[in-house]
C-alpha cells in the first residue's frame, strides 16, 4: 500500500517527493501518470521541437531522481475514481490502489475550440512530450513550410518560436488585441511582437479561427470574417483547463480548480491538491485562484508533501508571474502589471533603441507589479519586495536605477531582507 | 555547511572579488589570458553594490529553502549533496530565467552568451572561494554555519 499516492507527474509531484523524503525516508511513494513517459520536463517540449534540446535530455534534472528517492512510477494509467471513505483509488485497468495520503496534481489540459475541421490531420495541441513527438513527425513527413498557431499566450508563443527555429513560416492568431495580454501591458507586448515580426512571424490579432479546412489534411484556416490563411499545420494554444473531473466525482469541492487550504489540503482530509489544478492563495488578489506556473506548482507540491509526511508547513501564497525568453527577448513579468483602476502609481523606463523596458507598479508606496524586458537582472529583488509588501516610499526614486540593489535600501531593510542569515551589517 | 559571510563595514569597493571570481570561472583561470584572449569575456558571479561610501559584495546565499531550485523548469538547479551549495548544471539550463525572477537577492544573472544562467558555485572543489581568498580586507569570509 502506498503511504503517499501522487496523481500526476510534473512539477507538483517532484516538489512533493522532495519534501516527503526530507521527513520520511522510506514511506512508500507511488506516482501515477497517464503518460507513458517517465518523469520529464514538460516546458522543454518547445525546446525539443526547436531542436535545442536532445530527446535523450528531456528528463527533469537527475534522471535517477525517482530511483534515488525510492519512488514507484505507474505509467500510462489513468486514475478513474477516488474513494475517500475507503482511501483508495481505482485505475483504468481496474486495479485498486490504497493510500494513506493522496495528492491530486492532475494539472490541466489544452482547450480545443469546437470548430469545423478540428480533427483534421495536422491539427494539434502542444502540452506533452507525445504532442511534441507527433508534431515533429508530422513536420518531417509532410515537409511543413507554414503553420498557424492559435493563441498568443506563453504556450502559443514558445511553440511559434520553435516552429520558426525550424524554418517554418508561422502566423499567430490571437483573440485579444495583442499577445501575452494576460501578463503584459501594451508596450511589453509590442516589444515582443516586434521581435516576432522581425523573425518573419505574422500576427493577426482580434480574430480567431472559424474553421479549419482541407481534404484529408490541413490546408488552411478560415478566420472569423472570412480571412483565409494557408497552412499545413495548426496548433491550438488558446488556454488550458484544470483536470478536476476526478476530484469532482470523488465529492471533493471543485470550483474552477480545486480549492485548498494553506496546507494544500482539499476539503476532504488526507487528500491534497497542488499545481495547475489547485486554487491556492493569491496574496495580491487576496483570494484563492489558480496560477498555472511552474514555480508555484513546485512550491505547492513541496508544501503538500511536507504536510502529507506530518511536517506541518503553511503555503504563504503567491501571485501571477512569469519569466520567458521569446525570439531573443528576455522578459519577466510579476504581479499586477497593468491595473486599469485608479489608485496606482507607475514608474517607467523605456529605451527606444535598446528596447529595454522597465515598469514598476505601486499602490500606496508598496510595489504590486513589475515588468522587465531585455534587462531582467535583479528582477527577483522586486518580486521579494512585492512579496514582503515592503513600503518603498523612501527609496522609490531609486527603483529604476540601473544599479538598483540592496545598497539603496535603508540599513534596517537590508538587515531584514537581504542580508538575513550569513550577512553582517 | 560553509557559507560566505558578507561584512559591509569592511568592504572598500575595490571590486577585486569580481575580478578574481571572473578569472576563477574563466577557461584559463589566468587573469591576463582570461581578460585578453577569452571569448565570451569572463563574467563575475559576484556583484559589488555601491552607493556613496557604502559598498558590499553579494553573491548567491545558497539559501536553505532556495526558491530557484523549485522554479527551475529543467531541474538544472539543484543542491549539491556534499557541499550544500546550490549549483546549476549549465548543460541542462535552457535560459528560461525563472530563477532570476525567483531569487530574492538578485544574484543569478545571465551568463555565457546570455544562453544560460550564471551564479556563485562557492568555488566547489577549491579550498576557499576566489572572492574570499582575494578580498584584501576580510569583507568576505568563509564560515561554517
Amino acid at each position: 500500500m502506498a503511504k503517499y499516492l501522487i496523481v500526476g507527474n510534473s512539477a507538483a509531484a517532484v516538489g512533493a517527493v522532495g519534501s516527503i523524503r526530507q521527513v520520511d525516508k522510506d514511506g512508500k511513494i507511488v506516482v501515477v501518470s497517464n503518460e507513458t513517459h517517465s518523469l520529464y520536463s514538460r516546458p522543454l517540449i518547445t525546446y525539443l521541437l526547436a531542436g535545442q534540446v536532445d530527446k535523450n535530455k528531456m528528463s527533469y534534472g537527475d534522471p535517477m531522481f525517482y530511483r534515488k528517492n525510492d519512488v514507484e512510477e505507474i505509467l500510462g494509467k489513468e486514475v478513474v475514481a477516488v474513494h475517500p471513505a475507503e482511501k483508495k483509488v481505482i485505475l483504468n485497468n481496474g486495479a485498486a490502489l490504497p493510500y494513506q495520503k493522496l495528492l491530486l496534481a492532475t494539472g490541466g489540459r489544452p482547450i480545443v475550440p469546437q470548430v469545423e475541421g478540428k480533427d483534421l490531420p495536422g491539427v494539434f495541441t502542444f502540452t506533452t512530450l507525445d504532442d511534441a513527438k507527433k508534431v515533429d513527425e508530422f513536420i518531417k513527413k509532410n515537409e511543413v513550410k507554414s503553420a498557424v498557431v492559435v493563441g498568443g499566450g506563453l504556450i502559443g508563443l514558445k511553440t511559434a518560436e520553435a516552429l520558426i527555429a525550424r524554418g517554418i513560416k508561422v502566423t499567430i492568431v490571437e483573440l485579444a488585441d495583442r499577445i501575452l495580454s494576460a501578463t503584459f501591458d501594451r508596450k511589453a507586448s509590442e516589444i515582443v511582437e516586434t521581435a516576432l515580426r522581425e523573425r518573419g512571424c505574422e500576427l493577426i490579432t482580434k480574430n480567431t479561427v472559424w474553421k479549419v479546412t482541407g481534404r484529408g489534411v490541413v490546408k488552411k484556416v478560415v478566420l472569423q470574417g472570412g480571412v483565409e490563411v494557408d497552412c499545413q499545420l495548426v496548433i491550438f494554444a488558446i488556454g488550458v483547463m484544470p483536470n478536476t473531473e476526478l476530484a469532482k466525482s470523488a465529492g471533493i469541492e471543485v470550483r474552477k480548480g480545486i480549492p485548498v487550504d494553506d496546507r494544500m489540503q482539499t476539503n476532504i482530509p488526507d487528500i491534497y491538491a497542488a499545481g495547475d489544478v489547485a486554487e491556492a492563495y493569491d496574496m495580491l488578489m487576496s483570494t484563492k485562484r489558480q496560477i498555472a506556473i511552474w514555480p508555484n506548482a513546485y512550491a505547492q507540491g513541496s508544501i503538500a508533501g511536507s504536510n502529507m509526511a506530518g511536517d506541518a508547513k503553511n503555503y504563504d501564497g503567491s501571485f501571477a508571474m512569469n519569466a520567458v525568453e521569446i525570439c531573443g527577448v528576455p522578459t519577466i513579468s510579476i504581479g499586477l502589471t497593468d491595473p486599469q483602476e485608479a489608485g496606482y502609481e507607475v514608474l517607467e523606463q523605456y529605451g527606444k533603441e535598446s528596447m529595454v523596458y522597465k515598469k514598476i507598479v505601486l499602490k500606496d508606496d508598496v510595489i504590486v507589479g513589475a515588468i522587465f524586458i531585455n534587462k531582467i537582472d535583479r528582477a527577483g529583488v522586486f518580486r521579494a519586495l512585492i512579496k514582503s509588501k515592503t513600503n518603498v516610499g523612501i527609496f522609490k526614486a531609486d527603483l529604476l536605477r540601473d544599479d538598483f540593489g540592496f545598497v539603496w535600501l535603508p540599513e534596517t531593510f537590508r538587515k531584514h531582507m537581504v542580508v538575513g542569515e550569513g550577512t553582517e551589517v | 555547511m560553509k557559507k560566505i559571510r558578507i561584512r559591509e563595514k569592511y568592504c572598500m569597493g575595490c571590486r577585486l572579488c569580481e575580478i578574481y571570481c571572473a578569472v576563477q570561472h574563466s577557461k584559463s583561470k589566468d587573469l591576463v589570458k582570461a581578460y585578453r584572449g577569452e571569448y565570451p569575456k569572463p563574467v563575475p558571479r559576484i556583484l559589488v553594490e555601491e552607493k556613496d561610501y557604502l559598498s558590499f559584495a553579494i553573491q548567491c546565499r545558497h539559501c536553505e529553502d532556495a526558491p530557484c531550485i523549485g522554479a527551475c523548469i529543467t531541474g538544472a538547479m539543484s543542491r549539491d549533496p556534499k557541499s550544500g551549495a546550490v549549483l546549476c548544471d549549465e548543460n541542462k539550463c535552457v535560459g528560461c530565467w525563472m530563477c532570476i525572477m525567483m531569487c530574492p537577492f538578485g544574484v543569478i544573472g545571465r551568463g555565457k552568451e546570455k544562453k544560460v544562467i550564471s551564479k556563485c558555485d562557492l568555488c566547489v572543489g577549491e579550498k576557499e572561494p576566489a572572492c574570499v581568498k582575494n578580498c584584501p580586507n576580510e569583507a568576505l569570509v568563509l564560515e561554517e554555519e
